[in-house]
C-alpha cells in the first residue's frame, strides 16, 4: 500500500466515523463537530489526489470548502445558540416537532 | 340571392339585442326591436315568395357546412320551396301580429324586454325549422322552439306551477324528439343523406321494405306527435296556457303546434310509400279530433277550452296528412294560424279587461262592455265552427271530402271527423254564450274596470279577424302552389262531383246543429245543462278530467321513474358507487400516507440516515448500470 492509498484510505476512514457520529451522538455540539470532520475528511481526499496528479484544482477546491465550512459553522452556532436557549438542552431528541 | 339567411338572422338579432341590453332600453325602444326586425323578415318572406311564386323555382341558399365526417355532410342551407313559402307565411305574418298585440298586451309586465327577447328567440328556432334544407337543421330548429316554449311558459317563473307547467312540456315533447331521432338514424342508415331533396328522393326510387318504411313513418309520426301535441303525447298542450296569452297564441296555437304537420308534410316521401303509417296517421288524427273536441267541451277555462280545440283542430290536419291530402293538411294549417290566433287573442283581450280571469264562469254579458273584441272572436269562432264563408269552412270541408274519398280514406274516418266537426261548433258556441251573454257574473270590483282593448291589440284582432273571413277564399290556388311539392291525391272522377256537394252541405248542416244546440242549451236558465251533466256522471267525469291521461302518466310512469331512482338506483349508488368511488380510494390514500408519515420520526439523524440510504442506492445503481 502506498502513501496515497493509504491517505485515501484513512479520509474514508475519517468519513465514516465522522457520519457514524452524526447519525448515533444525540449531543448537538458533537454532532456539529462530527459533521466537520467530514468535511476534512473529504478535504484531505482531495488534497491527496491534488498532489498525486500534480493539479491545481483540487488544492483550489480545499479553499472553497474552508470558506463554505466557516460560513456553516458561524451560521449553525448561532442557531444552535438560539434553540439551546428555548428548550435549555444540547440533546438533539429534544427537537421533534416535525414529527408526523 | 343573398337575403334568405336574413329571414331567420333578423329575429336572432332582435334577440340578442333585448335580451343583452333589453332591461336598460326604453320599453318603446324595446318594443320596436322586437316588432320591427320580424316585421322586416315577413317583408322579405313576401319577396321571396314573389320571386318563388314567378320562377316556379325553389330558392336554396348554402351557408357553410356544419358537420363533415367521412360519409355524413351536414350543410347549414336554408331551402324555400312552396311548403317552407306557406309556413315562412304563417311564422312572420302572424308572428308579427302577435308581437305588435304583445307590446299592448305585456306593457304592465316587469320584465317587458325578456318576454321580447324569448319572442324573438321563438321566431329564429321557428323559421330555421322551416327553412332548414335538411333534418339536422329541421331538428336544430325543433329543439329551438321547444326550448322557447319552455321560457315562455315558465315565463312568470315565480309561479311553481307554471315554471312545472313548462318542464312538463319540455319533457313530454323529449319523449316524441326520441322518436324522431331514431327515425332520423334510420333515414340516414338506408339514404346516407339527411337533405330533404335526397331523401324523398332516395324513396322515391327504391324503398328498403315495407317493415322499415312503416317504421320509419311511426317514428317520424311520434316525433310530430310530441310538438303537435297528438294522443298519446297531448298533456303538456292544457298546462302549456299557463304562459302569456299571446304566446299560447304564437307558440302553442299558430306555429310551433304545427310543426309536426310540417314534418309530415317534408317527409311525405316517406310516407307515400309507408301504407301502414299512414293510416295510423290518419286514425291517430281523427282520434285526436275526436278526443279533444269532446274535451273542450268540458273546460271552464277559456285558454283550455282553446288548447283543446287546437289539439283537435291539428288532429284534422294529421288526419289529413295521414290520407295523402297533405295540400288539405297544409291549407287547414295556413286558416287555422289565422283565426286561433285570434280566438286566443280575443281571449287574451277579454282576460286583460277582466284582470287575469280565465275562468268562463265568472265572465257573462261582456259583449256590451268590450263589443270590438266580441265581433273578432265571433268571426274567429265561426271560422273555427266551419260555417261559410269563412276560412274554416273551406278548409276543413276539403279536409273531409278527402276522408271520404282518398284511397285509404272510409265513411268512418269521415263520419268521426264530421261529429268532431259538430262538437267543435257546440263548444265554441257555448264558450262564446258563457262570455259574451247573459247574466254577468263579474265581481263588482272587476266589472267597473272593463275596458275595451287598447289600439295595438285591437288593431290586430281586426286584422286577424278580416283574414279568418277571407282567408279561406283562395282554396284552389293554394293547393295549386303546393302541387310542385306535395303533389295531390287523384280526385276519383266526376262522379264524385254530386258527392262532393252532399258532403259540404252535410258539414255545414252540423255546424250549424252544434251552433243550434249550443245556443238552445246555454241560452237562458242552462238547467237542462246540469241534468244531462248529472245523467251522465261517469261520463262527464271522464272526459273533464282529460280521459284520465295525466292521471295514467303520473300513476304509472312517473311513479315508476321515481320508484326505480329512488329505490333501485339510489341504492345501488349508495352501496357500490360510494364503495368504489369514494370509500376504495380515500382508504388507500390514508393507509399510504399514515406509512409515509410514521417515516416522519421529527428525529433529524433518522432523516440524515435516510439521506444516505438514498446516496448509498443512487451510487449502487451507477455502478451496477455504469
Amino acid at each position: 500500500m502506498d502513501r496515497y492509498q493509504f491517505l485515501v484510505a484513512l479520509a474514508g476512514l475519517i468519513f465514516t466515523l465522522g457520519l457514524l457520529g452524526v447519525v448515533i451522538r444525540r449531543n448537538l455540539l458533537v454532532v456539529m463537530m462530527c459533521l466537520e470532520i467530514m468535511l476534512n475528511a473529504v478535504v484531505l481526499s482531495f488534497v491527496t489526489t491534488a498532489v498525486r496528479t500534480q493539479s491545481i484544482p483540487g488544492v483550489a477546491m480545499t479553499f472553497f470548502i474552508y470558506v463554505a465550512a466557516s460560513c456553516e459553522v458561524a451560521l449553525a452556532m448561532a442557531i444552535m445558540v438560539i434553540l439551546v436557549r428555548r428548550r435549555h438542552s444540547l440533546d438533539v431528541g429534544t427537537f421533534q416537532d416535525l414529527k408526523g | 340571392m343573398n337575403h334568405l339567411m336574413l329571414i331567420p338572422l333578423l329575429p336572432l338579432v332582435g334577440f340578442l339585442i333585448n335580451g343583452l341590453i333589453g332591461s336598460r332600453l326604453p320599453r318603446w325602444l324595446v318594443s320596436v326591436i322586437a316588432c320591427g326586425l320580424p316585421a322586416a323578415a315577413f317583408a322579405l318572406t313576401i319577396g321571396a315568395f314573389t320571386l318563388l311564386r314567378t320562377t316556379g323555382t325553389p330558392i336554396a341558399e348554402t351557408l357553410f357546412t356544419w358537420v363533415g365526417a367521412a360519409d355524413i355532410k351536414v350543410d347549414v342551407a336554408l331551402y324555400f320551396d312552396q311548403v317552407s313559402a306557406v309556413m315562412c307565411l304563417v311564422v312572420t305574418g302572424v308572428g308579427t301580429l302577435i308581437h305588435i298585440y304583445s307590446a299592448g298586451y305585456m306593457s304592465h309586465d316587469k320584465s317587458f324586454a325578456r318576454y321580447f327577447a324569448y319572442l324573438n328567440l321563438f321566431l329564429f328556432f321557428m323559421l330555421t325549422l322551416v327553412l332548414g334544407k335538411n333534418l339536422i337543421m329541421l331538428f336544430a330548429g325543433w329543439e329551438g322552439v321547444g326550448l322557447a316554449s319552455y321560457l315562455l311558459i315558465g315565463f312568470w317563473f315565480e309561479d311553481r306551477e307554471k315554471t312545472n307547467a313548462g318542464l312538463k312540456a319540455f319533457v313530454v315533447n323529449r319523449v316524441g324528439d326520441t322518436g324522431f331521432v331514431l327515425a332520423a338514424f334510420l333515414i340516414f342508415y338506408f339514404t346516407k343523406t339527411l337533405d330533404f331533396q335526397g331523401i324523398n328522393g332516395y324513396f322515391a326510387a327504391t324503398q328498403p321494405s315495407l317493415l322499415i318504411m312503416n317504421t320509419i313513418g311511426i317514428l317520424l309520426l311520434f316525433g310530430a306527435c310530441g310538438k303537435s301535441a297528438q294522443i298519446p303525447l297531448h298533456v303538456w298542450l292544457p298546462d302549456a296556457m299557463a304562459g302569456p296569452t299571446p304566446v299560447s297564441a304564437l307558440i302553442h296555437a299558430a306555429t310551433m303546434v304545427t310543426a309536426g304537420v310540417y314534418l309530415l308534410s317534408r317527409m311525405s316521401g316517406v310516407f307515400l310509400h309507408a301504407p301502414l303509417a299512414m293510416d295510423v296517421v290518419a286514425w291517430g288524427g281523427a282520434l285526436t279530433a275526436f278526443v279533444g273536441a269532446t274535451m273542450g267541451i268540458t273546460q271552464y277555462n277559456i285558454k283550455k277550452v282553446l288548447a283543446y280545440s287546437t289539439m283537435s283542430q291539428i288532429g284534422y290536419m294529421f288526419m289529413a296528412c295521414g290520407l295523402g291530402a297533405f295540400d288539405a293538411g297544409m291549407f287547414h294549417l295556413y286558416t287555422h294560424a289565422l283565426f286561433k290566433a285570434c280566438l286566443f287573442l280575443g281571449a287574451g283581450a277579454i282576460i286583460h279587461a277582466l284582470h287575469g280571469e280565465e275562468d268562463m264562469r265568472k265572465m257573462g254579458g261582456l259583449w256590451r262592455k268590450i263589443p270590438l273584441t266580441f265581433g273578432t272572436f265571433l268571426f274567429a269562432s265561426l271560422a273555427l265552427s266551419g260555417v261559410p264563408p269563412f276560412a274554416g269552412f273551406f278548409s276543413k270541408d276539403e279536409i273531409l271530402w278527402n276522408a271520404w274519398s282518398a284511397p285509404n280514406g272510409s265513411p268512418a274516418i269521415w263520419a268521426i271527423g264530421w261529429i268532431a266537426a259538430g262538437m267543435t261548433a257546440f263548444y265554441m258556441t257555448r264558450a262564446i254564450i258563457m262570455t259574451f251573454f247573459g247574466e254577468s257574473n263579474v265581481p263588482e270590483k272587476v266589472e267597473a274596470g272593463i275596458h275595451e282593448a287598447p289600439f295595438s291589440m285591437a288593431s290586430v284582432l281586426v286584422i286577424l279577424a278580416a283574414l279568418s273571413l277571407v282567408g279561406g277564399f283562395i282554396g284552389t290556388r293554394f293547393t295549386g302552389f303546393l302541387s310542385p311539392v306535395l303533389g295531390h291525391p287523384v280526385a276519383e272522377g266526376a262522379a264524385a262531383g254530386g258527392m262532393e256537394h252532399i258532403l259540404m252541405g252535410a258539414s255545414v248542416a252540423i255546424a250549424a246543429c252544434g251552433i243550434l244546440l249550443g245556443c238552445f242549451l246555454y241560452l237562458g236558465k242552462r238547467t237542462l245543462v246540469e241534468k244531462i251533466r248529472d245523467a251522465v256522471g261517469p261520463i262527464y267525469r271522464l272526459v273533464s278530467n282529460g280521459y284520465y291521461f295525466d292521471a295514467f302518466y303520473y300513476k304509472v310512469v312517473v311513479r315508476c321513474v321515481d320508484w326505480v331512482s329512488e329505490s333501485v338506483l339510489a341504492k345501488v349508488t349508495e352501496t357500490t358507487f360510494n364503495f368504489v368511488a369514494i370509500e376504495l380510494p380515500s382508504g388507500g390514500i390514508n393507509m399510504v400516507s399514515r406509512l409515509f408519515s410514521s417515516l416522519q420520526t421529527g428525529n433529524v439523524q433518522a432523516y440524515v440516515l435516510y439521506v444516505l440510504l438514498g446516496l448509498a442506492l443512487i451510487l449502487w445503481w451507477g455502478v451496477a448500470h455504469a
